[in-house]
């Protein structure tokens, strides 16, 4: 067990360099590209907004019903067959048909080729479902078919937090979706979310529609507030356009007023019926409606059939950014909520990164005090190989860009705590081989081969937990498995590579000296 | 060489009554969970006017139909710890709080930390804390049943449970919080334990096998003394570095260090006296072990 080929010393000579290198990137900046790799800092280190949004998809999935009740009446109309009482209840769609034409109406909905109803062969599964209830048929989504609408919902709702966040202007947001309604939004250096927090929290349902103060509007009136809620209107019920018309929306300067305008353009479908409805009301208020609420009510003063036009008013230039931002978002009918948040100001990450380090600092002394004291050269032995540990754990955490979070860094600590316990092993059990052994060589060799079952053991089972940690536990704690875990190989190598290593040299130097250690 | 075999039986019971005192403080007093697992708010707030104090912040809260809530310093004078129920979860809640505390104390006073969990979430969190930890309670009972006979898994993870129920107990008698880096904490408690036992029981198999005419009570002695110095100075080193945690490493650490320091120390003690004493009242000998190496 003590002897080392030249080679091997080699080895674990580069490599420990390797690593001491690696690791001291963090302090010093180096200057070519190679090697820009950095320890991340954690949310809770650095300072920043943690945010969990829930997606909302009951609105999605009504808004889809309520599109489909026209579909199935358009679509079986030209097949001549007539759709009575069609209602939506619960999330069901129910109508009726003759019984005549109740086996073809079931026909096109369980056909593998429907184009009514799309069919995904991967899932052997329709995106609706039809039941003969025997007073009427219902049709609702299927398994498959809801998790393919929320899966989109999240796709859209991921594009629209992610514009948002960027339009506040962050640094390196971390947005991920989490399962198949959820999505984390992480904002290091975020001291205030309140901005992105209530932009998030908007439900972009975003409709264009007439004000009138014609109460025989045939499409029916209601009235709405104004985004102060001080203000009110009337607003027709009949949608020019809405959302998902809406092609982009930007906050402009206007060159010949020099005022901030927004403007956007829209799809062809909306660029058609705005043409139409503008050119019959000019002179008229457009309700730009979100959730209920006005937000902008210009006056037509031209007809738009371009498909662009543009909303001047009164506008800063923040709040023509955020109206743009609001409009860009109108397609996405799906409220987020904020399930979960996290902050921490800057100053509390760096108090605890200072906490940290001398914590970390003073457990470190006091380890290597007690040591030293209780085993003089050999406890230095286990010093040198301690700092180099740290090292090459600090060294791997930067290789792999981990990222280190206040718990993370007790975890340091603890590796720290818990290094020593390989080489206590090995030197208990070299002092009782020493006992009935007269040869240090053997005695040595007899202690590093018979503690190694023990090693092996304890290190396992730390492994282990680390590594259930690692897998449920989020945020901080998965930090703390992250330190945990590493912090467990890089103490086998130290203890089995660089601190044998040194022992085999000591003892081979003094290998007839009497009680060795 | 220390006679631990003399106390065992003294031990055993005196870990019998720490177990059922434990279980029953868990039953009927419960633990003080944090709003990770139970939901709401939690504000950690710095003021910089001697002014706000825990007394009229909790005036200023209570006015603002919060539902419960407990204000509390947080290590200096200036900083406090502020946390409610926020049944709505109400996104702007904070907002609505910044504003009213303005009004009696302008500016000075800073939100340094900011947690709100909603309901559902903090159901999931504690859902996956009672998932991981079982796990790894699982995980560690696999992994000593490949290792060892089961006489000593047994005495293994009866040590672990005693370990992880009186490290509760403990949380669930001072009230002290239970939040997602308790659950780490126990975690790595169980690896501890686990650790420590393993040390000695692979000692004592050892000795099993050298020596046949030494009663289990006499060999698990031996076995505990000549791995002694090992488990004192790992021990040692381990609660050197917990307590430079416990008192350097600032106030969000203390719950999760002082886990760790009751762990280490109840996990070392349930070592000697639970592990061992198990394998001495299943009278292992080294049949036991003998039988096992035939089979394999």
């Amino acid at each position: 067990m003590l002897y080392f080929s030249k080679f091997r010393i080699l080895f674990i000579t580069l490599f420990s360099v390797l690593f001491i290198l690696i690791a001291s990137s963090n302090l010093f900046k180096f200057d070519d590209n190679f090697f820009d790799k950095k320890i991340n800092l954690g949310l809770d280190l650095q300072g920043g907004s943690y945010l969990l949004l829930e997606i909302d998809n009951e609105p999605v999935i009504e808004q889809k019903l309520q599109n489909l009740t026209t579909t199935i009446r358009n679509y079986f109309k030209e097949k001549n067959i007539k759709i009575n009482n069609i209602k939506i209840d619960n999330q069901n769609i129910f109508f009726n048909v003759i019984d005549n034409d109740k086996q073809s109406v079931l026909d096109v909905f369980q056909d593998e080729n429907s184009d009514l109803n799309p069919y995904y062969p991967r899932f052997k599964s329709h995106q609706l479902e039809i039941e003969d209830t025997g007073l009427n048929l219902k049709v609702n989504f299927s398994r498959q078919g809801l998790i393919k609408l929320k899966t989109s919902s999240q796709d859209q709702a991921i594009e629209i937090v992610r514009r948002r966040v960027d339009e506040v202007g962050t640094n390196e947001p971390n947005i991920l979706k989490r399962g198949n309604n959820r999505i984390l939004v992480e904002l290091p250096g975020l001291d205030d979310p309140m901005r992105v927090k209530s932009l998030l929290g908007k439900t972009a349902n975003l409709t264009f529609r007439f004000v009138t103060n014609d109460q025989g509007d045939r499409f029916g009136v209601e009235k709405l507030k104004f985004e102060n809620d001080l203000e009110e209107a009337m607003v027709s019920k009949r949608i020019i356009i809405s959302g998902e018309n809406l092609l982009d929306a930007q906050p402009k300067m206007d060159t010949q007023t020099n005022q901030t305008i927004v403007s956007f353009t829209l799809d062809r479908v909306g660029a058609k019926r705005f043409g139409k409805a503008t050119s019959t009301g000019i002179g008229k208020q457009l309700a730009i409606v979100l959730d209920g609420k006005i937000i902008s009510a210009p006056v037509v003063r031209d007809t738009i059939a371009s498909g662009s036009g543009q909303i001047s008013g009164g506008f800063t230039f923040q709040t023509a950014t955020d109206l743009a931002l609001l409009l860009r978002s109108g397609a996405l009918p799906a409220p987020l909520e904020i399930i979960e948040e996290r902050t921490v100001g800057p100053d509390l990450g760096q108090d605890s990164i200072n906490a940290g380090m001398i914590a970390l600092a003073i457990g470190f002394m006091l380890v290597i005090i007690f040591m030293f004291v209780k085993y003089k050269i050999f406890g230095l032995i286990t010093n040198v190989t301690l700092i180099v540990n740290l090292f090459i754990l600090l060294g791997v955490l930067t290789l792999f860009e981990a990222t280190l979070t206040l718990p993370g860094i007790a975890g340091i600590i603890l590796t720290v705590g818990m290094a020593v316990d390989a080489n206590v092993l090995i030197f208990e059990r070299i002092k009782e081989e020493l006992k009935d052994e007269t040869n240090n060589i053997l005695a040595f060799d007899g202690g590093y081969t018979k503690s190694r079952t023990a090693i092996l053991d304890a290190n396992i089972t730390t492994l282990l937990a680390a590594i259930i940690l690692f897998f449920m536990g989020s945020g901080p704690v998965k930090g703390f498995a992250v330190t945990l875990g590493v912090g467990i190989f890089t103490t086998l190598f130290s203890v089995y590579f660089i601190a044998r290593l040194f022992t085999s040299i000591y003892v081979s130097r003094n290998k007839d000296k009497e009680k060795l250690i | 060489m220390i006679a631990f075999n003399k106390y065992y039986n003294h031990f055993n019971l005196l870990s019998s009554i720490l177990i059922v005192v434990s279980l029953l403080l868990l039953i009927f007093k419960g633990l003080n969970f944090g709003i990770d697992f139970k939901g709401g708010t939690l504000i950690e707030l710095r003021a910089s006017d001697s002014k706000i104090n825990v007394s009229s912040l909790r005036d200023r809260f209570n006015q603002m139909d919060l539902g419960d809530v407990s204000v509390k310093k947080f290590g200096n004078d200036t900083d406090f710890l502020v946390k409610f129920e926020n049944k709505d979860n109400k996104n702007n809640i904070i907002e609505e709080i910044k504003t009213n505390l303005d009004k009696s104390f302008g500016n000075n006073y800073d939100f340094r930390r900011v947690e709100n969990v909603g309901p559902k979430v903090s159901a999931e969190l504690l859902k996956s804390g009672v998932i991981a930890i079982s796990l790894s309670l699982a995980l560690m009972l696999i992994y000593i049943w490949i290792r060892f006979e089961w006489q000593f898994s047994l005495g293994a993870i009866l040590a672990l449970f005693h370990d992880v129920i009186v490290t509760l107990g403990v949380f669930s008698l001072f009230s002290l919080e239970i939040n997602l880096s308790i659950i780490a904490a126990v975690l790595t408690i169980v690896g501890y334990s686990m650790n420590d036992t393993v040390v000695i029981f692979d000692r004592v198999r050892e000795n099993l096998r050298k020596y046949s005419d030494i009663k289990i009570f006499e060999l698990t002695n031996i076995s505990i003394n000549e791995t002694l110095s090992r488990t004192i100075i790992t021990s040692a080193t381990t609660l050197l570095a917990l307590l430079a945690i416990y008192f350097f490493g600032g106030e969000i650490l203390k719950g999760f260090s002082l886990a760790m320091i009751l762990g280490v120390v109840f996990g070392t003690y349930s070592s000697i006296y639970i592990a061992n004493t198990v394998l001495v009242r299943l009278r292992v000998s080294q049949k036991t072990v003998l039988r096992e190496d035939d089979q394999k």
